[in-house]
């Protein structure tokens, strides 16, 4: 790792006035990514600004929501009672993401802000139809994701909370990566306020993307029989060392059944 | 300055910035029993406890502990030298064969058992310890201390109750 500083400011007033004051500082939220990249010296920063002690650990419900803090680690979504009970579909994928000390350090928000092409948390927010609360805006997760590592937050923005509409149903299906766990594809499926949604992670070379065709069909009938005869198009898919673009298209079918079947309300 | 306490020994040691977790418990505390296997969060040979909860101290920036409770695998055993049962478990059911992959090993499975007080399956007991590789054991020697580890600490604490 290259030379640094490592700041820990005590207000998020105070986080902003440190990244507005040094475009080379970063945030550090849980850096299980950040911190193995700076590590690998793939990128170099002034200042590490880490974000955990803002007060953004948190977990609320309200009447139709659930709202999670930007630094709540993947561990604790997954261990709330409020999430299992809510959106089961999300406290299952946040279970799911790495081991359980990546889970014990890793947040929510940090995964956002990333978007790893293979992150699990960009197709909860999506398919849920989440909302991405910065320091000065809130921001539709339809518009959040602009491709791979690439988002509509700005350089000094920060994430402060998601909020997520609590869905009829939800449930989240992954192949993963047997060596790093990643999503070779995940789909996460939903039944929610704006009608089913199907978001798609680790297999498309633009990121994370809904799925229109079974979204439609789900639409007509929320089934597993319903998207069974619906294509997936191989020509966006990743391809590579551990599969072709042919065969993630396929597991993206064989993922999107699974999910619907077991689909939890 | 980091201040935090190390196996209940309080510290203060000027660390960079940049120092990890596990450097700082290594060189600058010479506590060599935290291993660093793949230094890339993959193998959990560095897998410390902090605040309780085992984290990977190669993938956590030492100044990150300010404050905290921090125990390595040099905190276990009781002062006369009395194995902690979880390592006395992986000598008498033969965890480890190089020995390599134990320190984390140990710490991981500690913090397993002590999210699940219910219990848990060998398979669970499996499945809890992805985020710790053995290239020796095949596991299945590990998955069986664990479990042993799991009755005697039942049977430690029903005495004590």
């Amino acid at each position: 790792m290259y030379e640094l500083d490592y700041a820990k400011p005590a207000t998020l007033q105070d986080a902003l006035a440190a990244l507005a004051a040094d475009p080379e500082a970063r945030p550090l939220a849980g850096g299980q990514t950040f911190l193995p990249v700076l590590k690998q010296r793939l990128n170099r920063v002034s200042t590490l600004l880490d974000l955990s002690g803002l007060g953004l650990a948190t977990i609320t419900r309200t009447a139709d929501a659930i709202e999670i803090g930007a630094m709540t680690t993947h561990g604790a979504i997954a261990a709330s009672a409020e999430v299992r009970a809510a959106i089961p579909g999300l406290a299952k994928l946040a279970g799911w993401i790495g081991d359980t000390q990546v889970r014990n350090c890793g947040t929510i928000g940090g995964s956002l802000a990333n978007n790893d092409p293979s992150a699990c948390h960009p197709a909860a927010a999506l398919a849920l139809g989440a909302t991405i609360r910065t320091d000065r805006r809130a921001i539709a997760a339809d518009d959040f994701f602009l491709g791979m590592f690439a988002t509509a937050l700005d350089p000094d923005e920060l994430i402060v909370s998601v909020s997520f509409p609590i869905p009829r149903c939800s449930n989240y299906e992954k192949f993963r990566n047997p060596a790093s766990r990643y999503a070779m594809v995940g789909v996460f499926v939903a039944d929610g306020p704006a009608g089913p949604r199907v978001a798609v992670t680790g297999a498309g070379q633009g990121g994370v993307f809904r799925h229109a065709a079974m979204e439609a069909a789900l639409a007509q009938d929320f089934s597993a029989g319903a998207i069974a005869d619906v294509a997936t198009s191989a020509e966006d898919m990743i391809g590579d060392i551990h599969g072709s673009a042919a065969y993630r298209a396929h597991l993206v079918g064989v993922m999107a059944r699974r999910a619907v079947e077991a689909a939890q309300t | 300055m980091l201040t935090c306490s190390v196996n209940g020994t309080s510290q203060s040691v000027a660390v960079e910035g940049r120092t990890l977790l596990v450097e700082f418990l290594r060189e600058k505390l010479g506590l060599t029993g935290t291993h660093v296997g793949c230094d890339t969060s993959q193998c959990g040979a560095c897998v410390v406890h902090v605040n309780g909860r085992s984290v990977k101290s190669c993938t956590m920036l030492a100044l990150q502990a300010e404050s905290a409770a921090i125990t390595t695998i040099e905190g276990l055993a009781a002062p006369d030298g009395a194995l902690h049962p979880m390592q006395a478990a992986f000598r008498d059911h033969h965890g480890l064969q190089c020995g390599f992959c134990t320190p984390g090993m140990v710490m991981s499975a500690l913090d397993l058992l002590a999210q699940n007080p219910q219990g848990l399956s060998d398979r669970e007991i499996r499945e809890g310890l992805e985020g710790n590789l053995c290239r020796c054991t095949g596991y299945h020697n590990i998955v069986r201390a664990v479990s042993a580890a799991q009755s005697a600490l039942r049977e430690t604490d029903r005495q004590a109750a």
